[in-house]
């Protein structure tokens, strides 16, 4: 019989920094911002401010899978983003989504689904409905962070659709539009990002579709207005800003497969015992942390996902 | 006569007096030029102490210090294309100096990757080392760097003669290995590695142009005698 001794929603509250520390921060910042050194070594500064807050969101703390890891702050979380779409330096992002218009906004749904259709956002997120999660985040790159994501099981948002028995694979697309998104002006990836999930993966309780970070609607350099969140995955898989939505029988081919089939698979499970060609994924460091984690199997939530696998070869499904 | 003499005398104390400013003038120079290689070394710890070094302040000193190194490798090797082009012999005075911040930034890079990178868990740098080729021949680079900065004093210069400037012709190899070191390690982004490599290329094919004249005018020599 398993007990669990710790009450995880403790801690969230906790952590969740309240607006008006908040609100200090921000001016502290903007104050140190002001008296940093000369113009001559502006390029070497990340911006410090970050003005994309959006609206607050309601939403229930749904504890079920929460981490009582502290949060990475809000900061953290907001300028330090691969979003290639927007510039491929972590700053970037931040600057250049600045003026991003994430509404109107409309999905296309199509495939094998009984549902297919152009819809509004605001018809298909239910902003009543919507529960906030604290997930670990592990980038392919050997960073990583702790943000409490809001949004709906992606279960349930898929379902409204009604997949037809054919669906085998989810396929998400990434707006194409180089004037919104001046990254895509060069051919640094193949425009529009794709990525996909075997529908077993996309139906799994701990998968996300978000919309919101830190109670807040989401960032533009988070990707607004509507992103993937798969926690056990590495963070390459959680597309952002998505368009489009396909149900299919096959096996999408993700990006950054594309870009390098021998360094990024279709699954991209978070592994430490499976290295990327380039670098070692035995260790992460967690913003805000000096000393390095040991990378933990599926992210931490192998008791959750590990039976999904079962038998699959993880090396050569990487 | 003693006009002669007197002339003689005022040319004389013109041309020390040129060679003494120019010499002092020198100093100012590479103090200047000291000041400003320093600065961004000098800029990065003061964002440290200001926080403002991002969400992962060791990613960005790696990436600034290597970045840093790269440029001070160009600039040395700039500097004889540059002294011949438009023959100014000063500036071989400054090309040690240069080579010594590349040395510096580099090994500060270097630095950083062995303790807050791999917190010096030598079987994993080593491992990192033989495994993965752009470490490979960045440690390449580091290791020809560390001998050219310690035989770059005038006393072993002296000791070395001829074979001094075989030797620091390596820092062309070093240099390659900083080129691809950049070029390998990127995702996606190929662009800034690029320009770099463009840069050396052009300095490379600059020496080459260098060569094949001198080949010639020995050739030139050689018919003129037959």
């Amino acid at each position: 019989m398993l007990i669990k001794v710790k009450n995880p929603a403790d801690v969230t509250e906790n952590d969740v920094t309240d607006a008006q520390l908040f609100a200090q921060r921000r001016s502290f910042i903007r104050a140190s911002g002001q008296i940093a050194l000369g113009t001559a070594l502006g390029t070497l500064f990340t911006p410090s401010i970050v003005d994309a807050r959006g609206q607050p969101l309601k939403a229930k703390k749904n504890t079920r899978f929460n981490t009582s890891e502290t949060l990475s702050s809000y900061q953290d979380v907001t300028s330090y983003n691969n979003f290639y779409e927007f510039g491929t330096a972590k700053e970037d992002p931040a600057i250049n989504a600045r003026h991003f218009k994430a509404q109107p906004w409309t999905v296309k749904v199509d495939g094998a689904v009984n549902k297919p259709g152009n819809y509004a956002f605001e018809d298909i997120i239910n902003l009543n409905q919507l529960e906030e999660r604290i997930y670990r985040f592990r980038c392919v790159e050997a960073w990583s962070m702790v943000v409490p994501w809001v949004g709906v099981s992606l279960a349930s948002f898929i379902n409204q659709f009604q997949p037809s028995s054919k669906a085998k694979y989810v396929e998400f697309t990434t707006l194409y539009d180089p004037k919104r998104m001046p990254g895509q002006n060069r051919a640094v990836l193949n425009w529009p990002y794709v990525e996909g999930l075997r529908m077993d993966e996309a139906m799994h309780p701990l998968s996300m579709m978000v919309v919101g970070l830190y109670g807040e609607v989401l960032p533009n350099q988070n990707g607004a207005p509507l992103r993937l969140m798969v926690p056990w995955k590495y963070g390459f898989k959680n597309i952002k800003s998505i368009v489009r939505i396909r149900f299919s029988e096959h096996q999408p081919k993700n990006t950054w497969q594309i870009a390098g089939p021998k360094e990024y698979g279709f699954y991209a499970n978070v592994n430490p015992q499976v290295d990327h060609p380039r670098w070692s994924q035995k260790r992460e460091r967690r913003l805000g942390e000096f000393l390095k984690r040991e990378t933990l199997m599926f992210n931490g939530y192998a008791d959750e996902v590990a039976s999904l696998y079962q038998g699959m070869d993880l090396r050569k499904n990487f | 006569m003693v006009m002669l003499m007197k002339l003689l005398h005022f040319t004389k104390a013109w041309i020390y007096e040129r060679i003494f400013n120019q010499m002092r003038n020198i100093v100012y120079w590479k103090l200047l030029l000291f000041a400003l290689s320093l600065l961004p070394a000098v800029a990065l710890v003061w964002m440290a102490l200001q926080n403002q070094l991002g969400a992962n302040p060791v990613e960005k000193l790696i990436h600034e210090t290597g970045e840093w190194g790269l440029r001070f490798l160009l600039l040395t090797l700039a500097i004889t294309p540059l002294r011949k082009k438009f023959s100014w012999n000063v500036l071989l005075k400054f090309r040690r100096m240069l080579g010594l911040f590349a040395f510096f930034y580099a090994f500060t890079h270097f630095a950083i990757y062995l303790s807050l990178e791999h917190f010096f868990d030598w079987q994993e740098i080593l491992k990192d080392i033989a495994k993965r080729p752009y470490v490979t021949v960045g440690f390449v680079g580091i290791v020809i760097l560390t001998v050219l900065a310690i035989t770059s004093f005038n006393g072993i210069r002296r000791r070395l003669g001829k074979r001094w400037v075989v030797l620091h012709r390596s820092v062309y190899v070093a240099a390659s290995c900083a080129v691809f070191h950049y070029l390998w390690l990127v995702k996606a982004d190929i662009l800034e590695p690029v320009i770099y490599a463009v840069i050396w290329l052009v300095l490379l094919a600059v020496r080459r142009q260098a060569k094949p004249t001198q080949q010639q005018s020995t050739l030139q020599a050689r018919s003129q005698q037959v």
